[in-house]
């Protein structure tokens, strides 16, 4: 049950400034994702947390107490790597073993722990095996397992899935998902640059550019109210439409699409619709947008559907139903609910958009 | 085409044949050697007419030669230990500490080496008299690794340059101390190179042959290059030819008994540049 506040946090490598001003609480027991586009510092913010990089400016707290100047291992936190880094010549009982050995743990304390660890990771019959005789997968668990073993009180993931084919991936995240709810109490800060692997996981997403915290919130949250177009277009698949719009008397309007009776002022505003807001028109509705399909890709249950409005300068996707026999060239009315819109202004911020006064 | 096939095999074991014999018969020659006595030994043959021991015998029996033995494998074994820690340790800073010089220094450790040891003699006196070590096994240890640590070091830091920071990282997360991370972590991991390195070492110190000469005076605190060198026949004038091939046959065993004992770990450690998980 630990509590991490960090208090403007900045990291810089010589005159690579990676993080900056980081402000952010991560309450007791939380299952925490940072996520964000390769080289956006993520790592680097994990490993300021572990205590791998010393930290330039700024204050980091467990429970109130300041850790700056502590080792790892006096912090009580364990991590996952990457590339599971497990000692190559240790077997799989002697790698999770290790840090209770150093600790000076009583032997059978070491015994208990890690084959109770290796129990819950079905591992049990692989603890006389090296790492190298050991599957990806496998190796994998072990790696949680020689974190699992320590207790920590934060337990830190670097990209784990990434070294994992597909399959496995769904499978080990999944797992991930059992762990946190079986150490409930335990704080888990996870990185990944994969969306999916941070909305399915997460209990608030932390959205991570340039070394800055563009939003933290929870996964539903980020997906329905972004704070601005940077999180509106990472989180989601496919990325949210993004359109300038400009006032008018009849609402807003982005280039080849009807308007919408939205109100809103100023220059350089952006119209944001993300692709699964978009459906087929009813008879008798207003219509959003009306043209030939430049290109589909069906998806099975789904399929994209690709137009280019007159004027825009990049398509507009709409994420209509698989069974529906599109094909390209076909002309399409779409509509759109205008509480599905989204509006952000000419700094890229979230906007609030209210409906156009309707004329008595 | 048969025939060109049987051609081609025929002349490639003639050339290793040739090779074999080019780098075995100095040696089998000095074994030959030994096993005469007497005027046996100028009568050119290729094939030994008798076994006759009788200058090992007299090797061992007479003189210092087995205290020679004894002070070579000491000094041999003490160059090598103290090589590997320092260069453990060192190599450990050089490549994983970053600090300013680092470059710089790995290549002033590197250009040591490139002086001749004639030039560095006369410097090297000047300290083992400063220490105190004259004629005492110690100014040949300190001396030897001169030659000996530049390789070690080097050797030994690009082995630990290759070791993946993670494995480092894990193991500070697990708690280990710098110490325990080169003993516990990258120790077992560098085992070839450590017995690549400490062999040549051992080589080197084992068959040195000018500071042997220079920095030690006395018969008791002599090592083996120096005391076979010195090796005198009964009168004085003659050449003891057999003893001295008997003594070099002698000194060569021990390295050719490491070689083999040691032999699929060199390889191990000529070949594999690092360690993969
Ligand atoms: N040891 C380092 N030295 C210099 N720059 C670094 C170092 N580590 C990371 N950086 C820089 O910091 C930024 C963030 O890196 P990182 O945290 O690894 O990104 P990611 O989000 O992909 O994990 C990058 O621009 C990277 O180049
Ligand atoms: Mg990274």
């Amino acid at each position: 049950m630990t509590r991490l506040t960090l208090d403007k946090i900045a990291k810089s490598y010589g005159t690579v400034e990676a993080l900056r001003d980081i402000d952010l609480a991560i309450e007791p027991g939380e299952f925490v994702v940072f996520v964000g586009p390769s080289g956006c510092g993520k790592s680097t913010l994990l490993r300021v947390i572990a205590g791998l990089e010393e930290i330039t400016a700024g204050d980091l707290n467990f429970d109130g107490t300041r850790v700056n100047d502590l080792t790892p291992a006096q912090r009580g936190i364990a991590m996952v790597f990457q590339s599971y880094a497990l000692y190559p010549h240790m077997s799989v009982y002697e790698n999770m073993a290790f840090g209770l050995k150093l600790a000076k743990t009583a032997r059978e304390t070491v015994r208990e722990k890690v084959e109770a660890a290796a129990e819950m990771l079905q591992l049990s019959e692989l603890l006389d095996r090296l790492p190298r005789q050991l599957s990806g997968g496998q190796r994998q668990r072990v790696a949680i397992g020689r974190a699992i073993v320590r207790d920590p009180r934060v337990f830190l993931f670097d990209e784990p899935l990434s070294n994992l084919d597909a399959a496995l991936r769904v499978q080990t995240r999944i797992e991930i998902a059992a762990l946190h709810e079986r150490m409930a109490e335990t704080t888990m800060i996870y990185v990944t640059h994969d969306q999916v692997e941070a909305m399915t996981l997460a209990d608030r997403i932390v959205v991570l550019r340039d070394g800055r915290v563009e939003q933290v919130g929870a996964p539903m949250e980020l997906y329905d109210r972004p704070a601005n177009t940077f999180v509106a277009q990472f989180i989601g698949s496919p990325a949210m439409n993004l359109a300038p719009a400009r006032p008018g008397p009849d609402g807003l309007t982005i280039p080849g699409c009807a308007p919408v009776p939205l109100a809103a002022s100023g220059e350089g505003l952006r119209l944001g619709v993300r692709p699964e807001a978009l459906r087929l028109a009813e008879p008798g509705e207003p219509v959003f947008n009306e043209g030939p399909a430049t290109l589909v890709e069906k998806l099975g249950e789904t399929q994209l559907v690709y137009f280019e409005p007159e004027g825009a300068e990049t398509p507009l996707i709409a994420k209509l139903p698989g069974a529906l026999p599109a094909r390209r060239g076909e002309v399409f009315r779409l509509a759109v609910d205008p509480a599905d819109l989204r509006l952000f202004g000419a700094d890229g911020k979230a906007m609030e958009a209210t409906p156009l006064p309707q004329p008595a | 085409m048969t025939a060109m096939k049987l051609l081609k095999r025929a002349a490639f074991w003639a050339l290793v044949a040739g090779i074999v014999l080019f780098s075995v018969f100095p040696f089998y020659y000095a074994i030959l050697t030994s096993l005469e006595t007497g005027s046996g030994i100028f009568t050119v043959s290729y094939w030994p007419d008798a076994l006759d021991l009788g200058n090992y015998a007299s090797v061992m029996n007479e003189g210092e030669f087995p205290r020679n033995f004894l002070n070579s494998v000491g000094v041999a074994v003490a160059v090598v230990i103290v090589s590997l820690c320092l260069a453990v340790t060192a190599a450990y800073a050089l490549s994983r500490v970053p600090f300013r010089g680092r470059g710089l220094l790995l290549l002033t450790v590197l250009s040591v080496s490139m002086f001749p040891q004639i030039a560095v003699l006369a410097g090297l006196f000047e300290m083992v008299r400063y220490f105190g070590l004259y004629n005492t096994l110690g100014s040949l240890i300190l001396s030897y690794m001169i030659f000996t640590l530049p390789f070690t070091v080097w050797v030994l830091t690009t082995f630990m340059r290759d070791m993946p920071v993670e494995l480092e990282e894990a193991a500070i997360v697990d708690g280990a101390t710098p110490l325990q991370i080169v003993v516990k972590v990258f120790l077992p991991l560098l085992w070839p190179a450590l017995v690549t390195t400490g062999l040549l070492a051992f080589i080197q110190a084992w068959n040195e042959f000018l500071f042997a000469l220079t920095f030690v005076a006395s018969n008791d605190t002599r090592t083996v290059p120096v005391a076979i060198a010195l090796l005198s026949g009964s009168s004085g004038k003659e050449v003891p030819w057999g003893e001295i091939m008997a003594a070099s046959v002698i000194v060569t065993l021990p390295l050719v008994a490491l070689v083999l004992v040691f032999q699929r770990r060199i390889v191990a450690g000529l070949t594999a540049g690092g360690v993969k998980g």
